[in-house]
């Protein structure tokens, strides 16, 4: 394994570790004896004495954090106060959901903000250029439950031609038509991530195309149509890629409020609803699923920048 | 060969322009060096983009003037529009070798596209003729180069990469920028060695730009001198060094250095060089020249050709007896 | 310091899409400023017997399921949005800027902070909110804290590189081989140099906090229910959607300007600016 990927790995483990400190320490900031912050209040004695002794709360801070460290290891993140099932059952159940609004979403804007970028910057200066510009800006400013709503109102509500809420999973029941309860709420999820990575390609493209090599490229009697595409996009792309790890953060926090507008059972309704219900283990537990899904991908798209740009060493 | 005559560029509108090249005209023959000289912002780099086709849309324009490769008028055609009429003829190299090439590709595909457009063979004798070129440029270990990439090689070598790409189109000129300016002497003396032989060996012609004229000595056939976007003087280096004809090139070879006599005063070329439209009538060097009279400062100077196709833009050159 | 206003004015004249953007966040101010004189009636004011009305002459907005008119509650809404856009970018300035500069200049406290930034970074934005959320309770200045937070992070990267770009300059280096202490240089050298690229992301953060904030209102964990806010308005007529689809325009419309023109603003500034430092603004969050 290259010293890069090495270097980038043994990164990522340690922001991990550092993250899962904080994380620890969640339950202990929150106000109240932390055994009833975990339990909620309807505790019986013997449940409190059983997570006392589990937790070791008599031991060391530092040795409570690697015994949670090693529950969560066996994949124990605690029991739901709400549901009184395994943390990690409970966000299991949510896991199809958002994994598939997410994955839509990544395709919407993937497919809408690239090309639609590219085209903006081949065609600068006019007023389709303006108009798309105008629109990506727009479209990045706004609220994306705004949005949804919207949406909701129009396609649901009016033309009745798509499902307003709710998800039952493609697979218990229903299959792959399923999928169209999703269609809105990706959409509305895609629209400001779409803007911006639609800008960014934008951008990227007309910085690149001011390149000395593209005059080269030019030189060498290269048609202009393969000097945009093998010249231009594909240096522009590398901006446009290494912006997709925060894309995938924003969608992370957008999807919280989109699950709640369109009703999903996702793990970002599951987020809001244990934060009303102060379900704390399963808030704890999402945000440290979180972390370590939002640092993979992140490590990921690292590992594949690489490949594309063959410029960049040990970062 | 190359036959440029009357190239003026001009910024601004059609109906509004300002000429910032004028009227220039020069010749290359066939294995012939042209040392195309001026000081920073005299309009020679604009000159070549001009020939070449590369002036950007939106930026200064070709307001008249031809330009002649083997008898064809390229004016105004970009590369691949040449490509597609059978014009291939002109290649370029530019000043940085450092933002020249691509950086994600690999310097062997570069040069094999280059190849592709000129040039219908097979993907195999591609890549080998790309080895010939970069063996022609003198490129150790060639074979392997091929796999490399741009950030990889030092600022020689990818200037070496940037001729073979230049050869790959099967010019019969090849424009270089000032390819020399970004790269040490030493580095400079190799690439200079090298445009020299090609010239020979394979009859190209050179348009070679530059502000050195320690460069031009070395290197070039024949001068032609450039201020304020026109052509002031045209001959053989030998006779542009010993017997300058022109009040500017008069002035700027005494500006040179004496390797003899090391405790000189440098001397200058008081002034600066006038703007675009800032000379209306008259000579453009009228105002720095310490020949001047009231007839350059009133009439622009004709074209006079002195012996052996010496030519000056000037009302009084020197050397010359009234 | 009338030279440093005018040459930023300029640029605006010149690009009406700018020109534009700093208009719309005039009158937001101004609204937010004047909003006793310009509202019509008072926002909290419940009258069940209006309730519900599609906009006309008496209620531009309409009215909302309490009768409340929602103009009014629209203008006050502007004074909270205000007041979270100062709020969340002077914590992050005033916590990021310090942060960045210092780790810039003295390396090995600097290797720690920007690790700890890094850390905080590997959370996404709303969920590290909702977790200050969690843990504060709710509210405005709570929700301006934990919005904070995540805006100090990008702030204090961001000066961090600036700084060290800085740091470089050889007339930094001039400086200090001339005697100049570490407060001088910063002081003289850093600060000034700064000014310009901050704003620019003072304009994007104060445009991603209105987003945050309205998401936060909006989940019940942001602002309290009895203050007139945009996303509180959203949340409350959400369940109208479909009887009363102007109670939900209004308050959104006023979000997406408000951001919109800070977007516009940022932007026209940014394109101001050295090219070097642009590089360095382009990785904001959401």
């Amino acid at each position: 394994m290259s010293s890069y990927a090495v270097h980038r790995i043994s990164a990522a483990v340690t922001t991990l570790a550092a993250a899962s400190v904080i994380i620890f320490f969640f339950i202990h900031l929150i106000p109240g004896d932390p055994l009833y912050v975990l339990l909620g209040d309807v505790a019986t004695p013997d449940q409190v004495d059983a997570l006392r002794t589990r937790l070791g709360l008599d031991q060391p801070i530092i040795v409570q954090y690697f015994r949670w460290l090693a529950h969560v290891a066996r994949g124990d993140l605690g029991t739901s106060i709400f549901f009184q099932t395994p943390v990690l059952h409970v966000i299991r159940d949510g896991a199809e959901t958002s994994i598939l609004l997410a994955s839509i979403t990544m395709i919407w804007i993937t497919l809408i903000g690239v090309p639609v970028g590219a085209i903006a910057a081949m065609r600068h200066g006019s007023w389709l250029d303006q108009a798309l510009s105008g629109v990506a800006m727009l479209l990045a400013s706004v609220p994306t439950f705004w949005v949804g709503l919207y949406l909701i109102l129009i396609f649901a509500a009016w033309l009745g031609w798509l499902p307003s809420s709710g998800y039952p999973s493609i697979f218990e029941q229903g299959g792959l038509a399923n999928l169209r309860y999703l269609l809105l709420p990706s959409l509305a999820l895609a629209a400001p991530n779409a803007a911006l990575i639609l800008r960014l390609t934008r951008a990227s493209m007309l910085d690149v195309a001011r390149a000395d090599y593209i005059r080269t490229a030019r030189a060498k009697g290269i048609r202009p149509m393969r000097v945009i595409l093998r010249h231009i996009l594909r240096n522009a792309l590398l901006a446009v890629v290494s912006a997709f790890g925060f894309t995938f953060a924003a969608l992370i926090s957008e999807a919280v409020v989109t699950e709640t507008v369109f009703a999903l059972p996702g793990i970002g309704q599951l987020v809001v609803q244990s934060i009303l219900r102060r379900d704390y283990p399963v808030i704890q537990g999402i945000i440290l699923m979180t972390v370590v899904l939002y640092l993979a991908v992140n490590l990921m798209v690292d590992l594949c920048y690489r490949l594309l740009d063959p410029r960049v060493e040990l970062a | 060969m190359l036959r440029v005559r009357d190239l003026s560029i001009s910024i601004g509108t059609p109906t509004e322009s300002l000429d910032i090249v004028s009227s220039v005209s020069f010749e290359i023959e066939r294995g012939e060096i042209l040392g195309l000289v001026g000081e920073s912002g005299c309009g020679k780099s604009m000159t070549s983009l001009a020939v070449m086709g590369l002036l950007d849309k939106g930026g200064p324009w070709v307001r008249t003037g031809r330009v002649e490769l083997s008898g064809f008028d390229v004016i105004n055609s970009q590369p691949y529009q040449r490509v597609e009429a059978g014009h291939g003829g002109i290649a370029m190299i530019f000043q940085e070798p450092m933002s020249s090439l691509n950086p994600v590709m690999k310097v062997g595909d570069q040069i094999e596209e280059a190849i592709a457009v000129h040039q219908k063979t097979s993907s195999a004798r591609q890549t080998l003729k790309a080895r010939e070129l970069l063996e022609m440029v003198r490129i150790p270990d060639a074979a392997m180069q091929l796999g490399a990439y741009p950030h990889q090689l030092s600022g020689g070598m990818r200037q070496r990469v940037m001729i073979a790409i230049a050869l790959a189109c099967q010019p019969q000129v090849l424009i270089a920028d000032e390819p020399t300016t970004a790269l040490d002497v030493t580095v400079q003396a190799q690439i200079l060695s090298l445009l020299r032989e090609l010239c020979d060996t394979l009859g190209l012609s050179i348009l070679f730009i530059t502000h050195d004229l320690g460069v031009v000595a070395q290197l070039v056939d024949r001068v032609a001198v450039m201020y304020a976007g026109r052509v002031v003087e045209t001959a053989t280096v030998e006779r542009v060094f010993a017997y300058p004809a022109h009040p500017y090139t008069e002035a700027l070879m005494s500006c040179l250095p004496d390797p003899g006599h090391w405790k000189q005063r440098l001397t200058t070329i008081p002034g600066q060089a006038a703007k675009p439209g800032q000379v209306r009538n008259g000579c453009a060097f009228a105002p720095r020249c310490r020949y001047a009279v009231a007839t350059c400062v009133d009439q622009a100077p004709p074209c006079a050709t002195l012996f052996d196709n010496h030519r000056v833009l000037c009302h009084f050159p020197r050397g010359v007896t009234a | 310091m009338i030279s440093v206003i005018s040459s930023f004015l300029i640029p605006f004249m010149r690009r009406p899409i700018a020109a534009v953007g700093l208009g719309i966040l005039v009158c937001m101010i101004a609204a937010a400023i004047l909003a006793p004189i310009l509202a019509p009636y008072d926002p909290s004011k419940i009258e069940p017997i209006v309730r519900l009305l599609p906009p006309n002459a008496a209620h531009w907005f309409g009215t909302d399921q309490f009768g409340r008119d929602i103009l009014s509650r629209v203008i006050y809404g502007a004074r909270l949005a205000l007041l979270i856009g100062i709020g969340v970018v002077s914590f992050a300035l005033i916590t990021g800027v310090p942060a960045g500069v210092l780790s810039a200049l003295y390396p090995r406290f600097g290797s720690i902070m920007m690790r700890l930034i890094d850390v905080l970074m590997s959370f996404p934005a709303l969920l590290l909110a909702l977790g200050l959320i969690v843990i504060l309770g709710r509210g405005v200045t709570n929700a301006i804290l934990a919005i904070g937070v995540v805006y100090l992070t990008t702030t204090s990267r961001i000066t961090y590189g600036l700084t060290l770009r800085l740091r470089t300059e050889t007339y930094v280096e001039a400086a200090s081989s001339m005697g100049a202490g570490a407060v001088w240089t910063i002081r003289k050298h850093v600060l000034p140099n700064l000014i310009s690229p901050l704003l620019v992301q003072a304009s994007f953060v104060f445009a991603f906090a209105q987003l945050s904030a309205a998401s936060l209102d909006f989940l019940g964990l942001g602002a309290p229910p009895e203050i007139p806010s945009w996303g509180n308005m959203l949340a409350d007529g959400r369940i109208f959607i479909t009887r009363a689809p102007w109670l939900l325009f209004f308050p959104g419309f006023a979000i997406a300007m408000t951001a919109l023109s800070l977007n516009l603003v940022g932007d026209a500034l940014r394109d101001l600016l050295d090219p070097r430092f642009r590089e360095m603004l382009n990785g904001n969050r959401r």
